[in-house]
């Protein structure tokens, strides 16, 4: 079912190379049993993760603006020594799984790539009115899309995931192995849409996360997409004592959301997986992102930006600020 | 075959006599998603949707559904059963997979042995009314699992879409009286030819067949094969595939009590999750990803073909497109059934 016509764009074939070259690299010089990367999908906006144990198996590799899966869940726990693709955002969530003692570092080769603008393939096909995309080739900063009997041409800025565009930074925080060269930082802003959101009352807030987890389905695909959650057993499925309810009642769905997004505050790198991988488009990410501008106002740490410091919520200081408890 | 033809201001009509008798059911815009929702006016129904991100199979077996409730009092306890969804329903414009994926159903709960009265009472008080596909999306594989863009499986009645009006073809007897005191114009010869070019054009574009129809012994030949390692290495364990789609049926049975009152559900489940065949005694066969996909990939194309003569899926393609990380069905079968094959 491979769709067979990968056309990249002249850059993305040149990090494509150079992914390749490291890959071919490290598996030659046993450094690594194992690369993570992407290859091409089965469908035009899809690059999905691959493993590749093999020299010969990787000219799979391949990279573009829809590698958007991060691949710092695939890193947990592993034995073997593996090295991994990885874009800025997977990068911090291994910085910080690495803080969490899930990965070792001295057991993963990241090889990092600086990008900017990954694009996220749901507002695309949100822009399509459910006509089907046949295929996709990118241009510039252009993305065109052609399908039965249409040809449309997209603005990528206008498309991309949003943690890239909140501008994020585009830069792998650490990394042994570097694609390309480091890329300009763009000026980190707040999302615009936080700041509606913050601006409305506590009400309003209130009914806007009431109606969008109305849209859960609880398949868990936020969950499981999640870098950060790997419990071994998550409270969700936890049955004695069962923790919360399992209908798709508000009130047990509500609980399920608002918990997990507490549980990844402060450690959450706002990479957008959760949003990405839901089919019903609950707006997860707000919850999370709302929150990792509430952990860096009051505690000052970003999640991923660095290997030294302690996540906020794994530790005490008697002068936590705790007004939040008071007057939310 | 009885063939009307349906103009747009007859089905309009026809949708608002249906409105007086049943809940109608029908695709409906919701914040960006095709869904099936109730709705209250013709007008609200979508008819240029390829299909919708759900199934319909929630009609017939709801995520979550109270079957009864209970209560003791000074040592006496109480049940009262719970028979909700006793309305007549209109199921309009399923596709002819999600119509098909009925029959499957009832397999399971209209069986030989187990009958499920929750599943009955909803099943006989639905009829549906189903829209060919003129237009299958690359993703369909409907003509690989023994349907087809106009299967008649599981349909009242069937709509086609021939351009400037809908051939109606009766293909159930509840489906005839769906049409009775509607003045139709019966479909004449050249609404017939167009039909039939329709029919043609579409079937013509659907993607390459998959060899998958009667390879039970093939699957189950491989079932210890070490492939399924590589096959299911980046699934993420969500329950996306089986959630969305129109024929996974299995569900979980918990209580919910308080104090001496409680009530019972049932609520789907998944076997992609960790906790599905978790034993009380602590042991989990199916310990990872791999023996998890592999269930559902041997009840859908083994297991179920064995006990119900059927393959167990009908090929819609949700799971390929909703897939977070683009594990697509179809290559994990050709895979397996290319590595039966050598072995």
């Amino acid at each position: 079912m491979t769709n067979t016509s990968l056309k990249l764009k002249e850059a993305d074939l040149a990090i494509s190379d150079q992914i390749r070259e490291a890959a071919r690299r490290l598996l030659q010089q046993k450094e690594v049993e194992l690369v993570i990367g992407f290859e091409q999908g089965t469908l035009p906006l899809r690059f999905t993760p691959c493993f590749i144990r093999n020299e010969e198996d990787v000219d799979r590799l391949v990279w573009n603006s829809f590698c958007s899966n991060n691949l710092a869940k695939y890193l947990i726990k592993r034995t073997e020594k593996v090295a991994v693709v990885a874009k800025a955002c997977d990068v911090r969530a291994i910085v910080e799984l690495i803080k969490e003692n899930q990965i070792s570092r001295d057991q993963v080769v990241i090889i990092g790539v600086p990008y900017s603008g990954m694009i996220d393939r749901r507002r695309i096909e949100a822009e399509l009115e459910g006509k089907e995309i046949l295929g996709v080739e990118e241009e510039g900063n252009n993305i065109i899309l052609k399908g039965n009997g249409f040809t449309k041409v997209l603005d990528r800025n206008k498309y991309l995931c949003r943690c890239c565009e909140e501008s994020t930074p585009a830069n792998p925080v650490i990394y042994d192995i570097l694609i390309g060269e480091l890329v300009e930082e763009k000026v980190p802003c707040q999302s615009p849409e936080i700041a509606e959101f913050e601006a409305k009352s506590s009400d309003e807030r209130w009914s806007y996360i009431c109606a969008e987890i109305s849209k859960c389905i609880r398949c868990y695909a936020c969950r499981n997409a999640c870098p950060f959650c790997y419990c071994q057993e998550c409270f969700v499925d936890k049955t004695s004592p069962q923790w919360i309810g399992k209908t798709t009642n508000p009130s047990d769905t509500l609980i399920f959301h608002l918990t997990r997004a507490l549980h990844v505050a402060g450690r959450c790198v706002g990479c957008g997986a959760c949003e990405r991988a839901c089919p019903m488009g609950v707006d997860i990410r707000k919850l999370n992102s709302k929150l990792v501008g509430d952990v860096r106002e009051l505690f000052g740490y970003e999640a991923g930006t660095s290997l030294e410091g302690v996540a906020p919520l794994a530790t005490f200081k008697p002068d936590d600020p705790e007004g939040f408890m008071l007057n939310p | 075959m009885i063939a009307k033809i349906v103009r747009e201001s007859d089905l309009i009509n026809l949708l608002g006599e249906w409105l007086k008798e049943y809940e109608l059911i029908a695709p409906v815009k919701r914040d960006n998603l095709v869904v099936f929702d109730r709705v209250d006016s013709a007008g609200e129904v979508l008819f240029n949707y390829s299909n919708t991100v759900k199934s319909a199979k929630e009609l017939l077996l709801p995520q979550s559904e109270t079957l009864f409730t209970y209560s003791s009092v000074d040592h006496s306890a109480s049940i009262e059963a719970h028979f909700n969804d006793a309305a007549p329903k209109l199921l309009f414009g399923v596709r002819p997979c999600d119509a098909k994926s009925f029959l499957l159903l009832d397999k399971v709960f209209d069986g030989e042995r187990y009958k499920d009265a929750y599943y009955l009472n909803r099943r006989a008080n639905t009829l549906v009314v189903t829209i060919g596909c003129v237009k299958p999306r690359t993703t369909c594989f409907c003509t690989s699992v023994n349907g087809g863009p106009f299967s008649e499986d599981g349909s009242d009645l069937m709509l086609i879409d021939i351009g400037d009006a809908y051939v109606v073809k009766v293909t159930s007897d509840r489906g005839a009286g769906l049409l009775e005191g509607a003045e139709l114009e019966d479909a004449g010869e050249d609404d017939l030819a167009s039909m039939k070019r329709v029919i043609q054009d579409a079937e013509a574009s659907m993607s390459p067949k998959l060899a998958i129809e009667g390879r039970q012994e093939n699957l189950e030949s491989i079932f210890d094969d070490p492939i399924w390692g590589p096959l299911t290495e980046k699934c993420l364990g969500c329950g996306v595939c089986t959630y969305l789609c129109p024929t996974c049926h299995c569900f979980d049975i918990i209580d919910e009590a308080r104090d001496s009152q409680g009530e019972r559900i049932r609520v789907w489940d998944s076997c992609q999750f960790s906790q599905f065949t978790l034993q009380a005694s602590g042991f989990n066969p199916r310990l990872t990803n791999k023996e998890r996909l592999r269930q559902r990939v041997m009840h859908k194309f083994s297991y179920f073909p064995k006990n119900y003569g059927l393959t167990g899926c009908v090929g819609c393609g949700r799971c390929i497109q909703e897939c977070p990380v683009n594990l697509d069905i179809r290559d994990v079968l050709n895979d397996l059934l290319m590595e039966s094959v050598i072995k």
